[in-house]
Order: C-alpha cells, then sequence, then structure tokens
C-alpha cells in the first residue's frame, strides 16, 4: 500500500524515475547535490546517481540556464533547479534569447529538451525576493512551455512529461504547498498531458478558474459557495502556456459566470490573458463581467505582512459574492 | 600579515612571424608543409574574399545587416585548422572564417545574413552539433560549457572551441564560463577575438587590465595571449590548447590580438571612432599580406600563382553568391513548425490565419 507523499516528495519520485529510466536525464543546480536541495526536492539523488548525474554548480544562475542549453543541445535533458523564483531573473537571458529559440532558429537540427525546475509564490514567511509569483513573464515567450503543478500527483505526472518533453518547460512549483497537501502516488510512471487543463470539481453556476496553490483556496471558495445554493466548476489550469481553452470554454458557456483567481498581481497577470480569450471566443454567452481576484499591483510585503497581500479562500469568497450580487 | 599569493604572475606571449614575415620565434612543424600554408593562406583569402563580396551584396540590397571579418582571418583560420571534425564549435557572429573552413556552406551563412533561419541549418552532417551564430554578446560561453560538460559525459574524446570578442568578456557570462570550466576541468577552449574594438569602444575601455587572457589565472586556468595577425602562432597556440583539453587536462584562454580592418556591421562606420593613424598602422600588420610574403620568401610563390589561386576563390565566391541569390523561400507555415516539436492546439487557430495570410501576400506563385 503505498502511503500518501507531499509535492515535494512527489517532485523528488519522478526524478529517481526519470534518472533511472534514461541515462540522458542529469540534474543540475545550487546546492541540489550533497544537500538535497534548500527545500529536499532533490534529496538523494546524488546517493543514487552519482555526482556526474547530480551536479552542484558553482553559485551562478546564468550559468545554470546556459549550459543547461548547451547540454541540452548535444542530447543530454538536463533538469536544472532555480533555487527560488526570485532569482531565476539572470537566467532570462538564456531562457528567452536561447532556450525558448533554439529549435526555431535551427529548423529543428536542434532542440533544447530541459526542464527548469523553480519554487515559487509566498506563504511560508520566507524573506524578501522569495515569495514573488512572476509565471506570466514565462507566459510571453513564444516557444516556451510553463507548468504549474497544484497537487502530489500533478507534479509527478507531469514532472516526468515535462523531462520527456523535447520543448523547454519552465515546471514552477507553488511552495507554499509543497508540504501541507498529501496525496497517494503511485510510481507507476505514468506522464500526465502537459497542456491540458482538468476540471477539479463539477457545479453549473460560476466557472472558478486557478493554478498552482491558488486552486486550493479557490477550492475552499467553491465549498463555502455551497451554502448559498451556488455551485462551481473548478478548472487547475496546469499549464498557463499553452493554454487548454477548450475546458475553460465549455464550462463559461454553460455557467456564463466567471471567476479567475491568481496569486501573481493584477496587471498583465495569466488572468487577464484568460478574460481576453475568453472574451474572444464566448462573449455571447457571459451574463456579467469576468472577475480577477489576485494580489494587488505592488510588491510583496516582506513576511510580517504577506498574509493581507495574497487573495485566500475568505477573499474569494467574499469577491465572488459581491461581483456576482449574491447573498 | 600572512601572505598567501604574492599576486606575481605572467603571461606568455606567442608569435612565429612579425609582421615583415621575418621568424621571430619557433615556426611548428605543420609550417614546414607548402600544402599546409597553402591551405591556410587559401582559407583565409577565401574569408576575405567571402566578406567583400558579402558587403558588396549587402550595398545592393541583396543582403541584410553583415559582420565582416576583414584583418581577423589568421584568428579563425588558425583555430579552425587546430580544430577536429567531430569537435564542437559554439561561436559568436563574426566567425565565417572559422565556419567555411569547418564545412558550413557559404550559402547557408549568407541565407542567415539574408534574413532565412535555415541559415542555421548546417547541411554538413558533421557540423550538426555546431552551435548557430551567437548574437546576444557572451552568452554563447554558457553554452560551450554545458556542451563540453556533455562530452565529458557521454566520455566523447572531442573538445569545443568556444570563440568571443573582446567586448564579450566584460560580460557576466564571460566569467561565469571561464570559473565553471576551470572547476570541471572542461575539455573546452575559449578564444578571444580581441580586435581592439567593441563597436566604438576600445579594449583599454574595455578593461584595465593589461591583457584580457590574464583573466583566465582568475578562474584557475592558463590564459595565453597570441599574435592574432600570424597564422601560423594562431594554430601552433590553438593545437596546444587542443591537446591539452583533449588528453583530459581542462580549459585554456586564448587571447589572439588583432584588429578589425572594417566596419562593426555594414549598419556601422569605423571612421568615427577609429583614428586613422591606428587603422593605416594596423594595416601593415594584417595576415593576409604577412603569409604571402612569407610563402613568397620560403616558398618562392609568385605573383602569378598569387593571382591564379584568387581568381579561382573569385569563382568560388562567386558561385556561392549566385546560389544563394537563387532565393527560394522557406514554407508558408514554417515559423510554427518549428516552436514546439508538435504546435499545441492553442496555437493552430493562429497557425491557420497566418497561412490564409502568406497565402494572400504571396499570391499563386508559392
Amino acid at each position: 500500500m503505498t502511503k500518501p507523499i507531499t509535492l515535494l516528495q512527489a517532485v523528488n519520485l519522478a526524478m529517481h524515475r526519470a534518472m533511472q529510466e534514461n541515462k540522458d536525464v542529469v540534474i543540475l543546480g545550487e546546492d541540489i547535490a550533497i544537500n538535497g536541495g534548500v527545500f529536499r526536492a532533490t534529496e538523494n539523488l546524488l546517493e543514487s546517481f552519482g555526482p556526474v548525474r547530480v551536479i552542484d554548480t558553482p553559485l551562478a544562475e546564468s550559468l545554470i540556464a546556459g549550459m543547461s542549453i548547451g547540454m541540452a543541445t548535444q542530447g543530454l535533458r538536463p533538469v536544472a533547479e532555480f533555487q527560488f523564483m526570485g532569482f531565476i531573473y539572470p537566467a532570462f537571458d538564456h531562457i528567452i534569447n536561447h532556450a525558448s529559440r533554439m529549435r526555431h532558429r535551427t529548423r529543428s537540427r536542434l532542440q533544447c529538451p530541459l526542464v527548469f525546475r523553480a519554487p515559487f509564490g509566498g506563504g511560508i514567511q520566507a524573506p524578501e525576493h522569495h515569495s514573488e509569483s512572476t509565471e506570466a513573464l514565462f507566459a510571453h515567450i513564444p516557444g516556451l512551455r510553463v507548468v504549474i503543478p497544484s497537487s502530489p500527483k500533478a507534479a509527478y505526472g507531469l514532472l516526468l512529461a515535462a523531462i520527456d518533453s523535447n520543448d523547454p518547460v519552465i515546471f514552477l512549483e507553488p511552495k507554499r504547498i509543497y508540504r501541507s497537501i498529501k496525496e497517494k502516488v503511485d510510481d507507476d510512471g505514468k506522464r500526465w498531458q502537459l497542456d491540458q487543463a482538468r476540471k477539479v470539481k463539477d457545479g453549473k453556476d460560476i466557472t472558478l478558474i486557478s493554478w498552482g496553490a491558488m486552486l486550493h483556496e479557490t477550492l475552499e471558495a467553491a465549498q463555502q459557495l455551497e451554502k448559498y445554493n451556488v455551485s462551481c466548476d473548478v478548472i487547475d489550469l496546469l499549464s498557463i502556456s499553452p493554454i487548454d481553452m477548450i475546458p475553460i470554454l465549455t464550462s463559461v458557456k454553460k455557467t456564463g459566470q466567471c471567476a479567475i483567481i491568481h496569486e501573481a498581481v493584477k496587471t498583465c497577470g495569466v488572468g487577464a490573458e484568460l478574460i481576453a480569450r475568453i472574451q474572444e471566443n464566448a462573449f455571447e454567452y457571459l451574463k456579467k463581467p469576468i472577475a480577477r481576484i489576485t494580489s494587488p499591483d505592488t510588491i510583496v510585503p516582506y513576511a510580517a505582512n504577506e498574509q493581507i497581500f495574497f487573495p485566500n479562500a475568505a477573499v474569494i469568497l467574499q469577491n465572488i459574492l459581491k461581483h456576482f450580487n449574491i447573498g | 600579515m600572512a601572505k598567501i599569493n604574492d599576486y606575481n604572475f605572467t603571461v606568455s606571449s606567442h608569435q612565429c612571424l612579425d609582421e615583415h614575415a621575418n621568424v621571430i620565434g619557433e615556426l611548428p612543424s605543420w609550417a614546414s608543409s607548402l600544402d599546409n600554408l597553402l591551405k591556410a593562406y587559401r582559407s583565409m583569402l577565401y574569408s576575405r574574399m567571402f566578406d567583400d563580396k558579402a558587403i558588396k551584396l549587402q550595398r545592393t540590397g541583396l543582403l541584410r545587416t553583415y559582420p565582416p571579418a576583414i584583418g581577423q582571418e589568421a584568428v579563425g583560420v588558425g583555430v579552425g585548422l587546430a580544430m577536429h571534425a567531430a569537435d564542437v564549435f559554439c561561436s559568436y557572429y563574426r566567425d565565417q572564417s572559422i565556419q567555411l573552413l569547418r564545412g558550413i556552406h557559404p550559402e547557408e551563412i549568407l541565407r542567415y545574413w539574408g534574413g532565412f533561419e535555415d541559415g542555421n541549418n548546417y547541411q554538413n552532417p558533421s557540423r550538426k552539433y555546431d552551435l548557430p551564430v551567437c548574437v546576444p554578446i557572451g552568452t554563447q560561453c554558457l553554452h560551450a560549457v554545458g556542451v563540453a560538460y556533455a562530452l565529458k559525459y557521454k566520455e566523447s574524446n572531442s573538445v569545443v572551441v568556444c570563440s568571443i570578442g573582446d567586448g564579450g568578456t566584460s560580460q557576466g557570462d564571460f566569467y561565469e564560463a571561464i570559473n565553471a570550466a576551470a572547476v570541471w576541468k572542461l575539455p573546452l577552449i575559449f578564444v578571444v577575438n580581441n580586435n581592439r574594438w567593441a563597436i566604438s569602444i576600445p579594449t583599454e575601455k574595455q578593461t584595465a587590465a593589461q591583457t584580457i587572457a590574464q583573466k583566465a589565472i582568475a578562474a584557475g586556468m592558463e590564459g595565453v595571449v597570441v599574435d592574432g595577425n600570424d597564422v601560423m602562432a594562431v594554430k601552433a597556440i590553438t593545437d596546444a590548447a587542443v591537446e591539452k583539453a583533449r588528453s583530459g587536462d581542462g580549459p585554456t584562454l586564448i587571447e589572439a590580438q588583432t584588429f578589425r580592418l572594417c566596419d562593426h556591421t555594414t549598419a556601422d562606420d569605423a571612421t568615427r571612432y577609429i583614428p586613422k593613424n591606428d587603422r593605416l598602422e594596423a594595416e601593415k600588420k594584417e595576415p593576409l599580406i604577412r603569409l604571402k610574403k612569407y610563402l613568397t620568401k620560403y616558398h618562392h610563390w609568385t605573383e602569378k600563382q598569387d593571382k591564379h589561386l584568387k581568381a579561382e576563390i573569385k569563382d568560388q565566391v562567386q558561385q556561392a553568391a549566385d546560389n544563394y541569390l537563387d532565393i527560394v523561400n522557406e514554407p508558408i507555415g514554417v515559423t510554427w513548425d518549428h516552436l514546439f516539436e508538435n504546435l499545441p492546439v492553442d496555437l493552430t487557430e493562429q497557425k491557420q490565419a497566418w497561412i490564409t495570410r502568406q497565402q494572400n501576400k504571396r499570391g499563386n506563385h508559392d
């Protein structure tokens, strides 16, 4: 009988599995080998696969990205960890100018099968620069896949698929739920589809769309909405680029009401993109403007005050009640 | 106070010929063969004449912005001759001389600068793993680290050569790369084409260090200076570095000192910043004249032979240009075909709209 495991353990399990299956998979990053990663996502990989495949790099993020690209062009499948999303920005030059374009600009002579993992988002009282959700920056770049798991099962299935993929994948791990949610995960090597959203709750009145850690706050709000006789479809996006619009449009055409919930700040967030696409494709079905429930357009407060910044189930509920004139 | 390092170091500097082609250093055994020297001379001439042709094509509206390497041919050719076919080259954007020598088709280089991505799709199968030209300055150094790590991981006998300009050595990526290459003792050779000018900025405004080569010392690897106008010296120094890398003894940084005897690109005007006298002085030291003088002096190379060789290369370059000018556009939907391995459903609508628009634009010709 498999024991329930955390999202973090599922990430670790997927990497063990991928390395066992394929010798081309190598893991690199800062403090990922002997230390097992600052969150322990890479724990025991060094012991199982040795220092040539599990590589502690010098402390340089541009190096991690740039060398991963070089490795990928020669047939390796690097899975690189960026210790926190807040420190991935030195690697942008490589992500945007090279990883996303290598296949395209060589007309598939070379490809870039790499995964860049990074814990993101707030809620763990971490220091400055450790709590942002800037996933939309990556979703704006053609040629990248941007994947965000919301549960241990999703993390396992999606990370294996990301490592298999011959496209560069940004794999963002919501660290707030790294250890707070447990699920039974069969280590059966089963891959999830990389660009398929999933419906996690069925309803008829409002479509709620979210991803990552906010999915759980959204589900809790949806639960509370039942008391008001409001039932919600809840969609877990899983991939913010590309976006799987099919279940979203199906749901919105049914409910005619939609709210998007994300932890990232409001302006130019993925929510804006979703709203644009929904109105392009289902405008005539909408009974009300689409609601956006997000963090405000300001800097994430330091740990002492961060809890007032992020949406939570109560905030989501209040916003939905007000926006849709419920109760 | 305990002294841990007295900060004394020397950087060796290498030269075989002076500007008058007098032998002033030890000649490599490679240079005793006329065939070898003629191959170098021909490759340098080809690069020069290819650049001349490319500039003419650009001036007549038949090529987009192009970065010539006039005056720097000995760097590319010396390095290119030292590499094996299976070695991997990570280039910056002024590396046509190495690329041509390594069997990348001249038409492909023209396609790239003519504005077609498929110029990066090298058809020579032995160039399958060379990286395409790298435009964002210095970033190729980190790709080279990854390539070298991969080769070492696969227990390959190949090495990696990464080239960069003098301006590129001011980038953080350059320092991150030499640092990591030395930590992992990678089979990697960094070649700095120090042509004195990073667009308008001369080397002394780029760095207060006396040489760029000495930066290698801080990274824990060997750095050497070579006269970049002396193809024999470039070849000899690169040979040594390549052999060292191949035998598992780690990376080397080579600073090849030369001079850019042309504009940065066809969009530039170097007379705005390169003092005329500096350029005139530099012209006296240029690599093609030097090797020709040597061939004349020691191998009885004649004007007639020289003219004949130039005429032959001129025809070859013209042929490449003609092939290039016989422009066939890529298929209409190509921009979607290589974006992902399989185009996500999410993008099929945009692809369809694009194809319709392009079909209308191109009419029935395609």
